[in-house]
Order: C-alpha cells, then sequence, then structure tokens
C-alpha cells in the first residue's frame, strides 16, 4: 500500500479565499482509512474550517501519534508540513515543535488509545502546561489499527464484536482536562458536521490548550449494536448542550443566559464566539458546577457535546514561562552565542 | 618541616558526613592549592543519599601534572566517625590521620601519625548556636591544615571573602573559625606532616570546571534554545548551568531570555520535545544518564529513521538499572551506538575532559544539523561532575554555525522539485525544510514508517531497503569529519599500544609512563568519535597487540572496534574496569603488566618493539 495523490485538477469555478485557496488546496492525500470510518469525516470537517477560517495552510504544523486517527494528518492539508511521530508521544513532540515557533497553529490529532493509554501521560502534561495548540482525539473505544482491542475510553457498559464486555471502568477524557486546567474542551461526534466545524475553529483559535474529544465511530470494529461508541447509540444519546459559532461582530458579552439565548465572547486574537445555550442547567465558564453535571449527564447514559468547558483567561506555555515574544528558532545566531567577550568573566570565575 | 618533606605531590581525602555543610569546605581548599598554582584533580565520591551517610573527597595535588585519581591517601581528614576505621586503613604508612579529638580515640595503626584536633569543643567554645557549631567544624579543619599542610593563609581568606561576597556577615565568623583552626594546630602540633604545599606556578592559563558546566555552556555557544530533561544524576547540572548561564548571557532588553527550559514528566517526553524543537529549526537537546536512554530509545529511532537533528548529553554513570547512580562508567557505549529497534547506528562524542565537554557540545549540534541524525556527547559522572584543571576555555568569534541543508522560501523557489530524503548531492544528506517556510512548496510528511524519497508512506521494499542503505552510507561519512583520535607515538618502533576514550585519560597517560620506566614502550590511541576515521584503522594496523581500557565489564568498546573498524578480536586485549571510581595509574599498570605475562614472547621483554 503506497499513498495515493490526489489529482492536482482545479475546477475552474471552485471558490477561493482570501489566502488565494479553493477548499481542495485544503486536502491531503487520498485517505486508506475504512469506507465509513467516523475519522474521514473528521478529517472533512478539519478542511472545512480550516478553509473557512482562512487559514495560510503552511502556517500549520500537523502534528500526531501512531493509529487510525493519526494517520489522518496526512489526508488534510497538504500544504503543511505534518509529523506523525510514535505511539502516544505526539504531545511532546507538538510541545517542541511550539516551543521553538510559537507563531504557528499546532494541530494535533490522536486517537483514543494514543491519548488514553499509552499517551496518557504526555497528554497529561501537555494540558497542564497549556501549549497552545488544537489536540483533537478521535475517539472510538477501541484500537481500530491493531484490529479491535478495548481501549481505555470504553464504556464499561459496552461490548466488543464479540459480546464481551471490559471489568474497567472507561478514562473521560474531558474530565480529566477540564480537571487539569485546559482551557477550552468540547466534545463532539464525526457524525454532526454542523457542531464539528465551527468547534474546530475556535478550538483553533484558542490560545493555551483546546481539547475536542471526538466521538468517531470505528466501523470495522465498534459499531455494533452493543457499543456505546456506534453511530446510532451516539445519535439516540447525544445531548447537546450548546452550539457555538465564530461570528463576525461583537454584541454585549452576558454572563448569565437564558436557554434559547446568546452570548459572546471574545477570544485573544478579536474573533468572536456565540454560545448558544440549549441546556439551561449547563454553563460551559462556570468550572464550579460543570462537572457535577457532566457526571448527570452521565448517569443518565447521555452523551453531552458541544462546548463543556471555556477558560476565558487564554494564557499558553511561552507566556508562562516568560520565552521572548520572537520565535526561538527565528532569532539570530548573533544574538544567541554570546562570543569570546563573556568567556573571560566565566574563566576568571573558575580561577 | 624534616628534611624528608615531599612537596606538591600527594593526595588529602576529607571523610565527613552527607549534608553537613563539609562540601564547599572541601572545594575550597581544592581551590586554594589550585591558586597555590598546584595542578589539582578533585573527586567527590558521595552516596546517593541526601543527609546522613558518609562522603568524601578526595584532593590529589600533583605539580608534575598526574590529574588520574591515585589510591593511598597521604594526609586524611576524617571527620565522620562512622568511616574511621576504612579511613584510617586507607592512609599510607608515615602518612597522617587528622580527627576530632573531641571525643579522643586510638587508631590501631602505628604506622601513620594521628592527629586530634578538638574541633567540636573549640566551636563550642566560640559559639552557641548548634547550627554555627556544626558549620564553623569545617572551617576549623581547613584552618588546621593552613599550618600543618602549608594551605597558603592569603589566598584561603581571599578565597573566603569572594565566596561569600553577597552575604557580607559571614566573612568575620568564618575567617575567625578558620583562624581558631590555624592556631590551634600551629600552637599544639609540632610534629611536621611528611607532605606539603607550597606556591607554584603551573596554574597560568588554567580553569577548574566540571564538565557539565562545561557542556551547558557549549549548547549556549552553540545557539541552543530549547533544552528539554529530566533530573538524574550525573546529569541535572548540564541544564541547571545551560539555564543559569543562559539567564544571563541570553537575556533580552525586556529581561526574558532567548531560551525555553522545560522539566519534562519523564525522558520520553524530554527527547519528544527535543525532536519536535529540532524539526521545528531551533537547536535542541536533552541531558539524560543511562535510565533515561533507555526510555528514550523508541524516539532515537524515529530521529535517526525520519532524520531529525538531536543533540542528546548522556552522563554516564554505573549501570546495569538503577545501578550505582552516584559512581562514574563507561557503560552505554552500545546502547548509544545502536539505540532503538531495528537497524540503526549513531555518532557518538567521546570528551576527554571538561575542556573537550564544551567544545564537542559545540561541534555536537553542527554535527547534528549537517547530518541530520542524533549525537550523543558521551560524558561521565567523574568528567561532568567533578573539577578538573583544563586550559582556559576559548571561542573564536569567526566561528559561524553549521545548520546543515536547509532551504529557505527563495531556495524552494529556485528548485524544480522539493523531495525531502532524495539523496541530490552523493553524500547521502537530503535537504530538508522548516514548517511555515514557503505557501506551496516544501511541506512534506515526517514519518517512522518507511517512506518513499518525497516522505509519502510506502510498503515497497525495494524503497526500503535504498532509505536504510542511503541513511548508513551518510552516517559513514560522517566518520571523516567527527573529532580524529588524539594519537601518541612514544616509540615509531613499538609493537604495543594502549587504547581508551573519555575519562580514563589522565590514569592511562600517567600508567603509560610507568610502563615506560619499566621499559614497557607502548603507543596510545585515545578515541574521541564514532563512527571510526580510518586513523583509527590505520593505528590498529600498525600494531601487533592493543589494550582496550574502558570503564564496562563487556569491553563494550573493544566489540565496537571488533565490528565497525574490522579489528581482529585477538589483536584486542580487553581491559575492563567496573568499580564505580575514577580509573587510577596503578590499575592500568597492573593490569597492563599482568596481561603481557599471558602474551607470548612480550612478558620478559624490556623493550618491545619490532622484530
Ligand atoms: C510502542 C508501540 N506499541 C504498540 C503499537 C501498536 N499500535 C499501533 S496503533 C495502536 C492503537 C491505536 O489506537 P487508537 O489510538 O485508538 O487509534 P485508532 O486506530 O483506533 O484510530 C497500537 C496499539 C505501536 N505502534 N507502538
Ligand atoms: S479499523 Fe476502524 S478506525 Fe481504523 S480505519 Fe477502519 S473503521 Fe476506521
Ligand atoms: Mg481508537
Amino acid at each position: 500500500m503506497t499513498h495515493i495523490v490526489k489529482p492536482q485538477f482545479r475546477h475552474p469555478r471552485l471558490a477561493t479565499n482570501s489566502q488565494g485557496l479553493t477548499r481542495r488546496d485544503y486536502e491531503g492525500v487520498i485517505s486508506t482509512l475504512c469506507a465509513g470510518c467516523g475519522h474521514d469525516s473528521v478529517t472533512a470537517a478539519i478542511v472545512e474550517a480550516c478553509f473557512e477560517l482562512e487559514l495560510p495552510a503552511h502556517r500549520v504544523a500537523k502534528m500526531s501519534g501512531i493509529g487510525c486517527s493519526s494517520k489522518t494528518t496526512n489526508y488534510f492539508l497538504n500544504y503543511s508540513h505534518g509529523f506523525n511521530s510514535v505511539h502516544g508521544r505526539m504531545p511532546s513532540v507538538a510541545t517542541g515543535a511550539n516551543l521553538a515557533n510559537r507563531e504557528l497553529t499546532y494541530l494535533g490529532v490522536s486517537g483514543d488509545g494514543d491519548t488514553a493509554s499509552i499517551g496518557i501521560g504526555q497528554f497529561v502534561h501537555a494540558v497542564r502546561r497549556r501549549v497552545n495548540m488544537l489536540y483533537i482525539c478521535e475517539n472510538n473505544g477501541t484500537y481500530g489499527l491493531t484490529k479491535g482491542q478495548f481501549s481505555a475510553t470504553n464504556d464499561r457498559a459496552s461490548k466488543n464484536r464479540k459480546g464481551l464486555d471490559t471489568p474497567f471502568d472507561s478514562i473521560d477524557l474531558c474530565n480529566m482536562a477540564i480537571e487539569l486546567g485546559a482551557g477550552f474542551v468540547a466534545r463532539s461526534f464525526s457524525g454532526d458536521k454542523a457542531q464539528l466545524v465551527p468547534l474546530i475553529k475556535a478550538g483553533i483559535r484558542y490560545k493555551g490548550f483546546a481539547l475536542i474529544d471526538v466521538i468517531s465511530p470505528c466501523v470495522t470494529f465498534n459499531n455494533h449494536t452493543t457499543s456505546t461508541k456506534s453511530y446510532e447509540y451516539v445519535r439516540d444519546h447525544n445531548h447537546m448542550i450548546g452550539r457555538l459559532d465564530l461570528v463576525e461582530t461583537s454584541a454585549e458579552i452576558e454572563a448569565d443566559y437564558a436557554p434559547g439565548t446568546s452570548a459572546d465572547v471574545t477570544l485573544h486574537d478579536g474573533s468572536q464566539m456565540r454560545f448558544t445555550k440549549l441546556d439551561e442547567s449547563y454553563d460551559p465558564t462556570n468550572r464550579e458546577t460543570i462537572l457535577p453535571a457532566l457526571e448527570r449527564y452521565r448517569q443518565r447514559g447521555e452523551v453531552a457535546t458541544g462546548l463543556l468547558y471555556l477558560d476565558k483567561r487564554e494564557a499558553d506555555l511561552h507566556e508562562l514561562i516568560g520565552t521572548p515574544d520572537q520565535p526561538l528558532n527565528e532569532i539570530d545566531e548573533r544574538a544567541l552565542v554570546p562570543g569570546s567577550g563573556p568567556l573571560a568573566a566565566i574563566n576568571a570565575a573558575h580561577r | 618541616m624534616s628534611r624528608n618533606t615531599v612537596f606538591n605531590e600527594f593526595v588529602l581525602k576529607f571523610g565527613t558526613v552527607n549534608g553537613s555543610g563539609s562540601a564547599s569546605a572541601n572545594f575550597l581548599c581544592a581551590k586554594v592549592l589550585f591558586r597555590m598554582g598546584l595542578p589539582v584533580s578533585a573527586k567527590n565520591i558521595f552516596p546517593s543519599n541526601i543527609q546522613g551517610l558518609p562522603t568524601w573527597y578526595e584532593i590529589r595535588v600533583s605539580e608534575a601534572g598526574h590529574m588520574a585519581r591515585r589510591a593511598g591517601i597521604d594526609v586524611m581528614v576524617a571527620m565522620n566517625p562512622q568511616s574511621y576505621k576504612r579511613d584510617a586503613a586507607e592512609v599510607v604508612p608515615g602518612g597522617t590521620l587528622i580527627y576530632d579529638s573531641t571525643l579522643e580515640r586510638r587508631f590501631d595503626r602505628d604506622d601513620i601519625q594521628v592527629i586530634g584536633i578538638p574541633i567540636a569543643r573549640l566551636c563550642a567554645e566560640h559559639w552557641t548556636d548548634s547550627r554555627q557549631r556544626q558549620l564553623f567544624k569545617n572551617m576549623i579543619y581547613v584552618g588546621s591544615l593552613i599550618s600543618l599542610l602549608g594551605l597558603d593563609d592569603g589566598v584561603v581568606e581571599q578565597l573566603i571573602t569572594e565566596q561569600f561576597k553577597s552575604k557580607p556577615k559571614l566573612i568575620e565568623p568564618n575567617l575567625k573559625a578558620l583562624h581558631i583552626g590555624r592556631d590551634y594546630a600551629r600552637d599544639n602540633i609540632d610534629t611536621p606532616i611528611a607532605v606539603r604545599a607550597r606556591m607554584s606556578d603551573k596554574t597560568a592559563g588554567k580553569i577548574l570546571m566540571t564538565g557539565n558546566e562545561a557542556a551547558g555552556l557549549g549548547a549556549l555557544y552553540a545557539g541552543a534554545t530549547v533544552a528539554t530533561w529530566y533530573p538524574i544524576t550525573p546529569s541535572t547540572s548540564l541544564v541547571e548551568n545551560f539555564e543559569r548561564h543562559a539567564s544571563k548571557l541570553r537575556r533580552t532588553e525586556d529581561g526574558r531570555h532567548n531560551a525555553a527550559v522545560v522539566q519534562a514528566e519523564d525522558e520520553l517526553a524530554a527527547v519528544g520535545m527535543a525532536i519536535g524543537a529540532s524539526w521545528n529549526g531551533a537547536r535542541a537537546f536533552t541531558a539524560t544518564s543511562g535510565p533515561g536512554i533507555s526510555l528514550m530509545a523508541e524516539f532515537i529511532g524515529l530521529a535517526y529513521f525520519a532524520e531529525i537533528p538531536l543533540v542528546l548529553f548522556d552522563v554516564q554513570r554505573g549501570g546495569p538499572s538503577t545501578g550505582m547512580p552516584t559512581r562514574t562508567q563507561q557503560s552505554d557505549i552500545l546502547t548509544c551506538a545502536y539505540a532503538s529497534h531495528g537497524d540503526t547506528v549513531h555518532i557518538l562524542l567521546l570528551p576527554g575532559d571538561p575542556g573537550e565537554c564544551f567544545t564537542m557540545s559545540v561541534d555536537a549540534f553542527d554535527i547534528a544539523d549537517r547530518y541530520q541524525t542524533p549525537v550523543f556527547v558521551m560524558s561521565d559522572l567523574d568528567i561532568g561532575m567533578n573539577d578538573w584543571v583544563i586550559d582556559e576555555l576559548t571561542w573564536d568569534d569567526s566561528r559561524k554555525l553549521d545548520r546543515g541543508k536547509v532551504l529557505d522560501a527563495a531556495a524552494l523557489d529556485a528548485v524544480a522539485e522539493f523531495a525531502r530524503y532524495r539523496d541530490v548531492d552523493g553524500d547521502g544528506i537530503p535537504y530538508r525544510t522548516l514548517p511555515g517556510t514557503h505557501p506551496t512548496k516544501g511541506s512534506y510528511f515526517t514519518r517512522g514508517t518507511s517512506h518513499t524519497d518525497t516522505g509519502g508512506y510506502t510498503e515497497d521494499g525495494r524503497l526500503h531497503a535504498q532509505m536504510l542503505e542511503r541513511i548508513k552510507y551518510k552516517i559513514e561519512g560522517a566518520a571523516a569529519h567527527l573529532p580524529k583520535p588524539v594519537i601518541d607515538i612514544r616509540d615509531p618502533e613499538a609493537r604495543l599500544a594502549i587504547v581508551n576514550f573519555g575519562s580514563t585519560d589522565p590514569a592511562v597517560r600517567e600508567g603509560l609512563e610507568e610502563l615506560d620506566r619499566e621499559g614497557h614502550v607502548m603507543n596510545h590511541m585515545r578515541l574521541r568519535a564514532f563512527p571510526f576515521a580510518q586513523e583509527v584503522r590505520d593505528f590498529a594496523e600498525a600494531h601487533d597487540y592493543l589494550f582496550v581500557i574502558e570503564q564496562n565489564r563487556d569491553s563494550q568498546m573493544r566489540h565496537l572496534l571488533m565490528t565497525e573498524a574490522d579489528i581482529l578480536g585477538p589483536k584486542l586485549i580487553a581491559v575492563p574496569n567496573i568499580d564505580g571510581m575514577p580509573l587510577t595509574a596503578a590499575f592500568v599498570r597492573e593490569f597492563v603488566l599482568q596481561a603481557l605475562r599471558r602474551l607470548p614472547g612480550y612478558g620478559e621483554a624490556s623493550r618491545i618493539v619490532a622484530q
């Protein structure tokens, strides 16, 4: 199996954005995933979000680990550099890349095995360090690439294809990320592009660590009727707690708003984000009330989706450790190499 | 002073309690001797413990310049009753043991001079605070050495004044303690001791520095901006020194500094971050010791196969496993040379002292960028943490960093097609691009899976083989451009030679002189890098037997010489040393003499030359 480059044919009527790029330009090589795999829908949503954001594609770095999900960084944004690292270790590679150049957009794609098992340590610490990136976990409750073993996000009640269930409780990545101080935490469903695209756009714009845990069914190993990560189950149990849009202009920011009403928040870079509240009891900016609220949904067997948490403080690793504004990889060597002068004092101090 | 006093050639050892504040007093003595113009070699022999266990500090003074550790202690300052017995046993006949005689005791050795100074009692007479009583004990024994051993008053006082520059209130009481010790010894001890220090001029143009500080400075001078690490003895002070110097030498106008230092959650993350930063065009490094290298292995293979520059400092300690964390060894050679699964071979630089830790640290970044591959700087605990006398550090201001083959936007516009892994120049080294450089050209996909020359995924066995062969060719090509071995032809006709690397060098050079005096003239080659340069093969070719001296059990460098330089096994005589202590010349001499006896036709010869 060798990768297949998409034909370069360009339809003359394809719309271009302010970067002079068409939607097509945000695509990658042809996917080799199973037909119907949720991950391909997430890829499509990323393409759409980047096109709509009018991102200069080459200023995006695509980071991933290993798994069917991690392969997908090759299937979008051909003009971006991609880095398919090792299993579970994308967070550290993304952190290092971000340290070197704080001006690029970092888009990480991982799977539930990659994130919640082998890579959970790195995930936790990337969240805690507030690495400025959007981290998408394509969560199918299984190890797709190694053919269907249970992953740590597989629910207790969810059986595998052979009818066996796991004796262990599942890890909820969103709850974890909220507790660890992630700034932007959302859950979505690969089958709901209308919800997913705005979340991706806002997550890219957010400064700090943004997580979207996307339930993304594995049609081959975990889409049966007894799975809680199947298309059918998620459609039936999806509980949208709110809608989110990036909007052009800002209305007054309201702290409290009733269901069906909206509130706008200005992001760090000036863009406006509008939530429309669908569930009266849920306020995504209130850390104190969201975890109990999420627990109530869980107990009712509902999958809460939408923007679950937003920390309006927006601070990232660079601010926390005080690196200079100029990307470290662009600083001229004359500013980096102290030269022979200071060596005299260093030598003198060692006599 | 007796007629037989030996001047400026002795070993002074302190036996103290870990965490009692003795470390700075002991270092002060080393510095005083160094400032008196005497070459010193100071070895800190410490336990893996924070407080309470015995710890030692050995200072060898040698006006003749022998800087290896030497067994046989001339003057033992025994301040720890826990270790009295073994400390007394180490003193050479005719040597001296100084102890705190507040509680008098016998040492069961009538062949040494025992000097009692009632240190605790003197402290109690002058200070009431218990913490001070404890701390000033150290300065009292230093003071006694002014009278007993000839430490220079003026130099000691000057150093104390410098040391407490930022806390001037402490100068006076420290000097007071110093004088109490000095005067007590002067007034109460009248038998002179057998060795003594006096002023000399052998340290002009020299400094006293640890390898970790030098390597940290090297990284700074190489323009490294990202340091990611996880604490582990004996590498910790490398990154700490990088950060400390960066905070002064890399200060920006607004008070930030041009570097990011991140203490990672473990070594996997530390190396992952360094790889990410390096991939993105910053000079990045990590520093660790054996256990960290084991954890980093998977990532090292990725950097090798995806061709990402990476600098790793391995400050080696006693293995396997957690081993002897505070003892020195050279036992990660094979692990690093072939780190990670699959076919991998890595560049190793082998500094022989802190001076080379500085130069090789700078070189490592150029080499990593040039060859787009991991480069290991193989230091060890002895070089990394002990203070060595080295030449002053120098810097050539005309030196430019070699960032290797990186295409910028203009260069990308000029090429017809960019292929990340294509050998355009015939040297096996492809061109790379950095993310964000050009809107439509130069992007590629970095992966640890097999790839085509444009970075696409492939399962084509032929392409996979080509890729692996090219990378091998690239690394082999580096051999001629790495630091060359240091070759000392002591006799052009000698048929025997010693081969070593790293921190064993002072012991080997001293051992060679001793063997020489006994009629066994041997040549010497100190390896400084792997893969081996042609000079290494030529040197082996020119000798019948080579004693390969190294601090590991399994003669790892000998293995490398056999497999990678095609030197026949029987020619390479293994000389392993694994006690965790810095090597001595006596070990070299005795081991080589023993081995010689087993070599047909060589054992008896007084002068071994070509037949
Ligand atoms: C160190 C290591 N161990 C095991 C593997 C094998 N492996 C590859 S992908 C994978 C699981 C991927 O699961 P997930 O992250 O959920 O991705 P999915 O395929 O489900 O999208 C495993 C165990 C590996 N590549 N590396
Ligand atoms: S195995 Fe599952 S996760 Fe992998 S491509 Fe197929 S459907 Fe998607
Ligand atoms: Mg999965």
